[in-house]
């Protein structure tokens, strides 16, 4: 059975998480040591929160380096919500922070629009629109899992934006913008939503992306 | 945008008040089975509500929230006598997805900043029960309406959207458990105002009043406990009847 490790980034939704992967898979750690990290054939890491603070936390665990060498092993590392934001240079959040720089691009606020009277942060569930032009050997079977009709649950006020579009996954529809929703590069991935509250739909894709082999 | 469907858990001493045998359920008064049954079910957000009235048994709580939380894969808010950020991070460790925070933000507004600091404000939810004191005016109540605030219920909740939260669970004390229906006005007034989602509560007795919450009121999402404990309806009676009077809901 593949070693699963869920990264501790000291946010709150890990158990819901663990929970979630352990369905599929007892094999899991939940973890911050650096070696046990490296050691797992599959990673997820989750995030909630102030982008600034989480990436404080990483930074007093030591976790920056460790997050560049998942990277250089290749192995497949899942971000979710916020871990997916970490992926990129910097956020705007709480003025300009720096990221771990995994993967090209920056996080900026939802766009408003009055006419639509959007709210922020944007919470609920939403359908997802595939990038076609999306190529990734790695991750093909997982996008190909995707189906255009499932919905998956959404919380947030910030969002990805990829210097490569060709990066992006799949986007779902905020007030009209198409906002990144999954992102993919060599070896990571990562999603704006939560798999581990979409239900049964989010349960199939942390399935899909423990069945991966890489 | 899908409007929200949101079954609420009244919990007092560790089991569901007022809740409904359903089939296959072994246990009606145990949370976690309500919730994992809601999670499969169609809810898209599960509110557990600790009604318990000692302050005592914060672990007990703690324990039951462990064990409900543990077969809800939907959003799960708790709320119910959290009074600092140490309790507000002890049930997100516990598996809560979202805290309400009620009385203690109307204390201390400082609760609503540092929880959104550092949670966030996607798990800070500020819980406002208001109460009709004239045409066009509410007051903030804290509990269970039973003390005034002196707060005009607009205010505080453009205040509390100013320091960091992230959703306005709006209770309306005068419709609560009437059956009536939601405060339409009330709930209009508020959705208007702010620019955070607000769920409309308080007074659901038929699948008119969601409608009504989600058209009139203008809310982004609808709690109710009563309808659907009782069985009188099920969430996805709840969505077809939406749906079908064109309200976007996630079927």
């Amino acid at each position: 059975m593949e070693k699963i490790i869920i990264i501790n980034t000291g946010s709150s939704n890990i158990l819901s998480l663990k929970r979630a992967v352990e369905k599929f898979n007892h094999n899991v750690t939940v973890t911050e040591d650096s070696k046990t990290i490296l050691s797992g054939d599959k990673i997820f890491f989750p995030g909630v929160g102030a982008f600034k603070k989480v990436m404080e936390t990483i930074e007093k665990k030591k976790l920056i380096e460790t997050l560049g060498q998942v990277k250089e092993k290749k192995i497949p590392l899942f971000g979710i919500c916020l871990g997916l934001q970490l992926f990129f240079d910097e956020s705007e959040e709480f003025g300009p922070s720096k990221g771990l720089g995994l993967i090209g691009g920056n996080v900026k606020k939802l766009p408003t629009d009055p006419k639509e009277k959007s709210k922020i942060p944007n919470m609920g569930w939403f359908k997802l629109n595939i990038n076609k032009q999306f190529t990734s050997k790695n991750f093909s079977k997982f996008v190909n899992s995707l189906n255009e009709k499932d919905l998956y649950y959404f919380v947030h006020s910030y969002f990805v934006n990829p210097s490569e579009k060709t990066n992006i996954v799949a986007t779902y529809n905020f007030a009209g913008y198409e906002i990144p929703a999954i992102v993919s590069k060599d070896t990571l991935i990562g999603c704006q939503f939560h798999p581990e509250k979409s239900g049964k739909k989010g349960l199939e894709l942390i399935s899909n992306f423990l069945k991966l082999a890489i | 945008m899908l409007k929200r469907i949101i079954p609420c858990l009244d919990v007092k001493n560790g089991r569901v008040v007022k809740g409904i045998n359903f089939i296959n359920l072994v246990d009606a008064g145990d949370p976690s089975e309500q919730a994992k049954f809601y999670s499969e079910n169609g809810a898209d957000e599960i509110c557990f509500l600790d009604i318990t009235a000692s302050n005592e048994n914060r672990n007990t709580i703690l324990d039951v929230v462990k064990k409900t939380s543990e077969q809800c894969f939907v959003p799960l808010t708790v709320g119910g006598g959290v009074r600092n950020l140490k309790d507000i991070s002890n049930l997100l460790s516990s598996g809560a997805d979202k805290v309400s925070i009620n009385t203690a933000a109307v204390n201390n507004k400082n609760i609503v900043k540092e929880s959104a600091e550092n949670f966030g404000s996607q798990c800070t939810v500020i819980a406002i029960d208001a109460k009709k004191i004239s045409e066009n005016k509410w007051e903030v109540f804290t509990h269970g309406g039973r003390n005034s605030t002196g707060k005009d219920v607009l205010n505080y909740a453009k205040e509390v959207e100013e320091l960091g939260a992230g959703e306005i669970l709006l209770t309306s004390m005068d419709r609560d458990g009437t059956k009536k229906g939601y405060d339409l006005k009330l709930t209009e007034l508020i959705s208007n105002s702010v620019n955070i989602p607000v769920i409309a509560s308080g007074g659901v007795g038929n699948l008119e009043h969601l409608y009504d919450g989600l058209k009139k009121g203008k809310a982004s999402a609808a709690l109710a406990a009563s309808i659907f404990h009782f069985g009188e309806f099920s969430i996805q009676d709840a969505k077809k009847y939406l749906d079908s009077k064109g309200i976007p809901v996630r079927i």
